[in-house]
C-alpha cells in the first residue's frame, strides 16, 4: 500500500467510533462568534434585542474571505460584544449571544431547491456550477476539519489552474476524534452528494475520498453510496498520523507533490472534508446553513463519550454535561484532537464550525516532562512528514538564532506535532518552532510595510 | 657558526619582509577619517553591538556620517557621550542617561493564573498561548526573559516573580524593553524619581478583579497631583506621567487607593 515518508503511529484511541450520532440538547444560551473561519470577520446584521429564527442569516460575510454566520436556533439576541472562542492564541472574538426560545422556529426565507428537483439524483446535471457556489457562499460553508477556510472561495477557482480532480479527506487520522468516521457510516449518501455537486461546480469529472483502514464500516458504507458513480474511487489509506494532511493526501492518492508555499490547486486538486460535503449537500438541495455539526465528546475524563450533532455556539460544557459531565480529575480539556487540537482554560467557550472533537484528559495521562538535552538521535527528523530537521530549529529559536533558524525553513512547519510526540528527550519541539515561525513572519510583515 | 649563519639569514629575510609590510600599509591602508577615529577612540571599543551597529568602528562612522543620536554606547555610559558631543560640537547640557524600569506590581502574590502553564519557561512563547497564563493580559508573566536576554546582568527576578533592574549595571541598551512580549520595561530618565507602575488599560472593575496593585482608572492621580493635568493626564484608562513636567512626587501612593506607583531608591545617574 502507497504511503508516505515520516509520520507516526498514536494509539488511535477512538473509543466513540461505534456510537452513533445524537441530537443534542438546546442550550439556553448559545454563543455565536462572528469570526469562525479563516479570514475577515463577519458583520452583524442584527443588534441587541431583535428576536431571530433557526437560521437567519445574523452576520454578513465581511470580504472575499470571510462567510456568513446564521443564528443557531430561534431565540433573542442578548448582547453582541467580545467573548473568548476556541483559538491557541487566547484571543476574544465578536459574538452575538442568543438566548434560546426553546421553539427552535425555521426561519421561512429557507426553501429548497425547487420542489420537484430538490431530492432527486439527477439535481446534479440540471443545476448550474455558479448557482452551487452562490448557494454554498449563502449557507456559510466552511472547511469543517478544523481549518475553517470559507469553502466557496477555496471552490473559485482563480483564473489560468487546471484542476482535475477532488480528493474528499475522510482520513480522520488524530486519536480520539471519529466526527467524520461516524458522519460516513451514517450518512454516506449525503457525503457523495456533497462530492458531487462540488465537482459540478469546478467542472471536474474525478472524485477520490480518501479514509484510513481502521474505519472499515465507513469505507464499506461510502464504497456502497458510490457504487453508482464510475468516477469517484474510495481510496483505503494505510493508518497513520499525519494521512490526513492535504498534502499528503495528495502525493498518496495521486502522487503529486506540493511544492512549498504553494496550494494543492497548484497542482490541479482541491482537497475538501468530509462533514464540508456533507453540509454542501445539505445547502445545494435544502438551502440548510451551516448551523450545526457532529461533535465527538471523548477522553478518559468524559463519563460517556459520544457524538452529537450540536448547534453552533453551544458551551462546550453543556455538551459535557450531556456526556454525563466529567469523570474522575480532568487536567485538560482540548477543542480538537490531542495533537494539534488546542487546550482550552474556559469550558464556557462556544462550539464553532471547526470543532471536530471535545477531548478531556485526567491526571492520569496529562504528565508534566522536564525537557532533557537533546541526544541527536534524529528521530524528529525521521518522523517530520515535510522533511525537516526540527531539532536545529527548536535548538536555534531556543537560542533566539532566528536567522540562522531560517535557513531551516521553518515556515514549511505544518506544525503536526509528529516531533514532540517522538522526542525521548520531551523538548517541546512544536512550540519552539512556534516561536521560530512568529518571528520571522513578524519581520517578513515589517519588511513588506515597509 | 652555524648558529650565527642561521641569524643573519633570518635577519636578511625578516628584514626584506619588513620593507615589503612597510609598503604594503602604506600602499593598502584603509583611509580613515580622523574625526570617526577619534569617535570611535572615545566609545567603549567593545565590538557588543548594543548600539545596533555590527561594531565600534560603524557606529563611530554612523554619527559622523547619519547624524544618528550618540547616546547608543550603552557600556560607554555619561563619559562617553560627553566626549563625543565634544568631538561633534553637540551641546548635551540636557543630555540625561537612562535607566530600565519594570512597569508592574502584579507578582504571583497580587495576580492569579487562569490555567496551568507547561510550556517552553520563556514569557515570549507563553504569551503566545492562549494570551499568557496570568489573570492580567497585560502583567508581567514573570518567567525571566528579561533578565535572560539582559546582557549585563542587570536584571534579576525575585522571589515572587517580578523582574528587578539593578540601576548600578543597567546602561538602558533596550534589550530589556525588545525581549518583553507584553512592553512591561520602560526607557525612564535616571532624574526621574517615580514612575506609574501599571499598564493595564481595561476599565477599573475589570483590573481590581484580576490584580491587587493594577491601576483602576480612578484619576486621584490626575486631580491631586502638584502640577495638575500638566503633570499626569489620562490616555484613555491609563494615566500618563509627563517626565518633562513632574519629577519627584513622594506622596503619590498616599493618593493612589492601590499604591501603583513605584519610587527609584537610587539616584545613580
Amino acid at each position: 500500500m502507497k504511503t508516505f515518508r515520516g509520520g507516526v503511529h498514536p494509539d488511535c484511541k477512538k473509543e466513540s467510533a461505534d456510537i452513533k450520532i445524537e441530537k443534542a440538547d438546546l442550550p439556553p444560551k448559545l454563543i455565536i462568534p462572528l469570526q469562525q473561519h479563516i479570514g475577515a470577520p463577519a458583520q452583524p446584521l442584527v443588534e441587541v434585542g431583535d428576536e431571530v429564527k433557526k437560521g437567519q442569516k445574523i452576520a454578513e460575510a465581511g470580504g472575499f474571505v470571510s462567510a456568513n454566520i446564521h443564528a443557531s436556533t430561534s431565540g433573542k439576541v442578548i448582547d453582541i460584544s467580545e467573548y473568548l472562542y476556541p483559538n491557541t492564541m487566547g484571543r476574544k472574538a465578536l459574538s452575538a449571544i442568543i438566548e434560546s426560545d426553546g421553539k427552535d422556529e425555521q426561519d421561512e426565507q429557507i426553501k429548497p431547491y425547487e420542489a420537484k428537483l430538490f431530492d432527486s439524483d439527477d439535481l446534479v446535471d440540471h443545476i448550474e456550477g455558479q448557482e452551487i457556489l452562490d448557494l454554498i457562499r449563502e449557507a456559510g460553508v466552511v472547511g469543517m476539519g478544523g481549518a475553517t477556510f470559507p469553502t466557496d472561495v477555496k471552490l473559485n477557482i482563480p483564473p489560468g489552474k487546471e484542476i482535475d480532480s477532488i480528493i474528499l479527506n475522510g482520513v480522520e487520522c488524530e486519536p480520539y476524534v471519529t466526527p467524520d468516521h461516524r458522519l460516513m457510516v451514517e450518512k454516506p449518501e449525503k457525503v457523495v452528494d456533497g462530492l458531487r455537486f462540488m465537482m459540478k461546480a469546478i467542472n471536474v469529472n474525478r472524485g477520490f475520498i480518501g479514509i484510513e483502514m481502521n474505519k472499515p464500516d465507513a469505507i464499506e458504507s461510502i464504497r456502497k453510496a458510490t457504487g453508482k458513480y464510475s468516477n469517484i474511487k474510495v481510496f483505503p489509506l494505510k493508518v497513520k498520523y499525519p494521512q490526513g494532511w492535504e498534502n499528503i493526501l495528495i502525493k498518496v492518492i495521486l502522487d503529486r507533490e506540493v511544492p512549498p508555499g504553494s496550494l494543492p490547486l497548484d497542482v490541479g486538486v482541491v482537497v475538501a472534508n468530509v462533514g464540508t460535503s456533507a453540509a454542501v449537500s445539505d445547502a445545494v438541495r435544502h438551502g440548510y446553513p451551516l448551523i450545526e455539526r457532529v461533535v465527538s465528546v471523548t477522553g478518559s475524563g468524559i463519563a460517556e463519550p459520544r457524538n452529537l450533532l450540536v448547534k453552533i455556539g453551544t458551551p462546550f460544557l453543556h455538551i459535557i454535561e450531556q456526556c454525563g459531565g466529567f469523570k474522575g480529575t480532568v487536567k485538560k480539556v482540548i477543542a480538537g484532537g490531542p495533537m494539534m487540537g488546542f487546550t482550552m482554560f474556559d469550558v464556557n467557550i462556544p462550539v464553532i464550525k471547526g470543532t471536530t472533537n471535545i477531548l478531556a484528559l485526567t491526571d492520569q495521562e496529562v504528565k508534566e516532562h522536564e525537557p532533557k538535552p537533546c541526544i541527536r538521535c534524529g528521530r524528529c527528523v525521521n518522523v517530520c512528514p515535510v522533511r525537516l530537521v526540527p531539532r536545529m530549529i527548536a535548538l536555534l529559536a531556543k537560542q533566539d538564532e532566528f536567522e540562522k533558524a531560517e535557513e531551516y525553513n521553518p515556515l514549511d512547519c505544518k506544525e503536526c506535532g509528529c516531533c514532540a510526540y517522538i522526542c525521548p528527550a520531551k523538548i517541546p519541539l512544536v512550540q519552539l518552532i512556534q516561536h521560530a515561525k512568529a518571528d520571522i513572519m513578524a519581520r517578513q510583515r515589517a519588511a513588506k510595510a515597509k | 657558526m652555524s648558529v650565527l649563519i642561521a641569524v643573519g639569514i633570518i635577519g636578511i629575510v625578516s628584514f626584506i619582509l619588513a620593507i615589503g609590510l612597510g609598503y604594503a600599509s602604506n600602499r593598502f591602508a584603509v583611509k580613515v577619517e580622523p574625526k570617526v577615529k577619534e569617535v570611535e577612540e572615545s566609545l567603549a571599543g567593545l565590538n557588543c553591538g548594543v548600539c545596533g551597529y555590527p561594531g565600534c568602528r560603524n557606529y563611530a562612522e554612523a554619527i559622523v556620517h547619519k547624524n544618528v543620536d550618540i547616546d547608543k554606547c550603552a557600556p560607554g555610559e555619561r563619559e562617553t557621550v560627553l566626549k563625543i558631543a565634544r568631538i561633534m560640537d553637540i551641546n548635551v547640557e540636557n543630555f540625561v542617561p537612562k535607566v530600565a524600569v519594570v512597569r508592574c506590581q502584579g507578582s504571583n502574590k497580587e495576580t492569579t493564573s487562569r490555567f496551568e502553564y507547561r510550556g517552553v519557561k520563556d514569557c515570549r512563547m507563553a504569551n503566545s498561548l492562549g494570551a499568557g497564563f496570568k489573570s492580567c493580559s497585560y502583567g508581567c508573566l514573570g518567567l525571566g526573559s528579561c533578565a535572560r536576554a539582559c546582557p549585563f546582568d542587570a536584571i534579576t527576578m525575585n522571589d515572587d516573580g517580578l523582574p528587578v533592574v539593578d540601576e548600578e549595571k543597567c546602561t538602558a541598551c533596550g534589550v530589556c524593553v525588545e525581549t518583553c512580549p507584553r512592553n512591561i520595561m520602560e526607557l525612564i530618565p535616571r532624574n526621574q524619581k517615580f514612575y506609574l507602575a501599571c499598564i493595564n488599560k481595561e476599565s477599573g472593575k475589570n483590573v481590581s478583579n484580576i490584580c491587587q496593585v493594577g491601576c483602576i482608572a480612578c484619576k486621584q492621580c490626575v486631580k491631586n497631583n502638584p502640577e495638575d493635568e500638566a503633570g499626569i493626564s489620562m490616555d484613555g484608562k491609563l494615566p500618563v506621567v509627563d517626565y518633562d513636567v513632574i519629577k519627584q512626587w513622594d506622596k503619590a501612593n498616599e493618593v493612589c487607593p492601590k499604591s501603583c506607583f513605584a519610587f527609584r531608591k537610587d539616584n545613580i545617574i
